[in-house]
């Protein structure tokens, strides 16, 4: 396989990984808990680091997936107190954690830690390929093998628990009500929230893990009025703006994860105009 | 014969002021009750501390005898219509089979059973012919009505409702109320969060005064006189004709509505 198709598989995988539990977190108004979540997984990373000293280990993971969640319970537990809305207890806790891990981060700089603050915000999607792992006999970049699962694992929950997940995201009262535990559920979708962040975040970076956690599922919204409709477009509308971001960064010779994000935004603005039903041109006419 | 709800010593508060002191309240089988109280005196939270969705500091609630949360299946509630995102992607049938979501449990998903009883449903409340629609595209009336279809498709024994006729018009009140004495002349039993003074007399048999203690409960016929909602609503409210302080009186109006 080429590294050309491998590089757009990888897109395409973790276009597709995102999409899907950004349906809920827009749905949910919580689409900029995925910004802060995606950025203070480093933290998770870097110490993950100092402490096994190995960036290939999966305790890596571990610690950032934790991370993520951390940063859900604390963004809860100041928005609880009453003292401090949500949105501004998300712009507290997140700086806070993504900037003690770049001070870490610094500390360990001229070690062999290939994490710097560009590869963090942008990604490396162009070195993916040089990082291999064989598997069943299948030699292929461990991009695709981490993402693949991760999407596994997002589909496996979403398809067992569809309709605990619509009921608590519409009418999370009643589904309290009726004994289907919302907080559960809303933990386990922050897990895969995060986890979804780090798979993604290893191959493109922060800026284009928020863009198809929000982008995709926003335009899809507009396209719409089913949620497992809702569900299908979002991961199509992100494999398409993977695909062509990626062909828009060979064209202008430019970063990849950048072009990407760029399309995603191209995408939604198109839907946004045109979509049919509650696009803009219908609304005026 | 357990009453339907029975709830003893409920005590509610946020950021440690009382919302709800030592609230004891009970609800007989088959009847049609109605929560009434100022803005702001928790009723919308005793129904909420009741079913176990706000946090209470003391108190328990029994349905039918046993701790609501071994009876969740018998009870029927309707939250709030404007407690929902109406612009959420589906339909008004989909919304109305997720009242069958606690009988089928974890996992299992509704299939053409939940399809039928959810029809039969919205037939009952005259909305057959929007199940397809978006629900979105309802106005505050139809909303209303899906939600008690969503109800109805449980097939509870207690319902519970805040506000079914806050922002609905006549018609729909009307379809609403006749349905809520069709449950009670089923040997159901309904409790509703109210507004309305005016009504309390004509559509309730049973009625509940709330201002964060419970002032009084019983039979409208014993309850509902000027003495106890000038105890609940203090000097909140006129009345068209000064009654005797312990007959059934016909507020006129009260402030902050």
């Amino acid at each position: 396989m080429s590294m050309q198709l491998e590089i757009q598989i990888i897109a395409a995988l973790v276009a597709a990984t995102c999409a899907l539990p950004g349906v809920f977190l827009v749905l949910r108004r919580m689409a900029m808990i995925s910004d802060a979540i995606s950025h203070t997984i480093l933290f998770g990373i870097v110490v993950g680091f100092i402490i096994v000293r190995d960036l290939a280990s999966p305790w890596l993971l571990v610690g950032a997936t934790l991370t993520g969640v951390l940063t859900v319970w604390l963004v809860e537990l100041l928005t609880r107190s009453q003292r401090v809305k949500e949105d501004t207890a998300i712009g507290l806790v997140f700086p806070l954690l993504f900037s003690l891990a770049v001070i870490m981060l610094s500390g360990l700089a001229g070690g062999n830690m290939h994490l710097d603050e560009h590869s963090v915000l942008l990604g490396e999607l162009v070195f993916a390929p040089f990082d291999r792992l064989t598997f069943f006999g299948l030699d292929l970049p461990r991009a695709i093998w981490i993402n693949s699962g991760i999407l596994l694992l997002n589909l496996l929950f979403i398809g067992l628990f569809y309709k605990e997940l619509k009921l608590s995201t519409f009418d999370p009262q009643l589904a309290a009500a009726l004994g289907f535990s919302p907080v559960l559920l809303h933990y386990a979708l922050m897990t895969l929230v995060s986890l979804t962040a780090v798979g993604a975040f290893d191959a493109v970076g922060v800026i284009l893990v928020v863009a198809l956690i929000v982008g995709p599922p926003a335009a899809a919204y507009l396209l719409t009025d089913r949620l497992s409709l809702m569900l299908i477009l979002s991961v199509g509308i992100g494999i398409i703006s993977a695909i062509t971001g990626y062909w828009l960064a060979r064209l202008l010779n430019t970063t990849i994860a950048g072009a990407m994000a760029t399309m995603v935004g191209v995408v939604f603005s198109l839907v946004f105009v045109f979509a049919p039903r509650y696009g803009l041109i219908r609304r005026l006419r | 014969m357990p009453p339907a709800i029975d709830i003893t010593n409920l005590t509610v508060a946020y950021n440690d002021q009382p919302v709800l002191w030592e609230v004891d309240l009970t609800v007989p089988q088959g009847t049609l009750m109605a929560i009434v109280g100022p803005n702001g005196a928790g009723k919308t939270t005793l129904i909420k501390a009741a079913l176990g969705l706000v946090r209470a500091a003391s108190g328990q609630t029994l349905i039918h005898g046993q701790p609501y949360a071994d009876q969740r299946s018998l009870v029927g509630y309707v939250p709030q219509r404007g407690s929902v995102d109406w612009d959420f992607p589906t339909s008004v049938l989909d919304v109305v089979m997720m009242g069958r979501y606690a009988s089928l449990g974890w996992f299992r998903r509704p299939g053409r059973r939940e399809r039928d009883l959810a029809m039969a449903a919205l037939d009952q409340v005259r909305m057959a012919d929007f199940a397809q629609r978006q629900i979105s595209q309802l106005s505050g009336g139809q909303q209303q009505r899906v939600f008690l279809a969503r109800a109805l498709v449980q097939a509870a024994s207690v319902y519970i409702m805040d506000e079914p006729f806050q922002g609905v018009d006549a018609v729909t009140e009307r379809a609403i109320i006749a349905i809520l004495r069709d449950l009670r002349a089923a040997g159901k039993t309904v409790v509703v969060v109210h507004h309305d003074l005016q009504t309390v007399t004509e559509y309730f048999d049973w009625v509940g005064l709330i201002n964060v203690r419970r002032i009084a409960a019983g039979p409208v016929a014993q309850v509902f006189t000027e003495a106890n909602l000038r105890a609940t609503y203090g000097g909140r409210i006129a009345f068209l004709s000064p009654g005797a302080g312990d007959r059934p009186v016909e507020p006129i109006a009260t402030a902050g509505d």
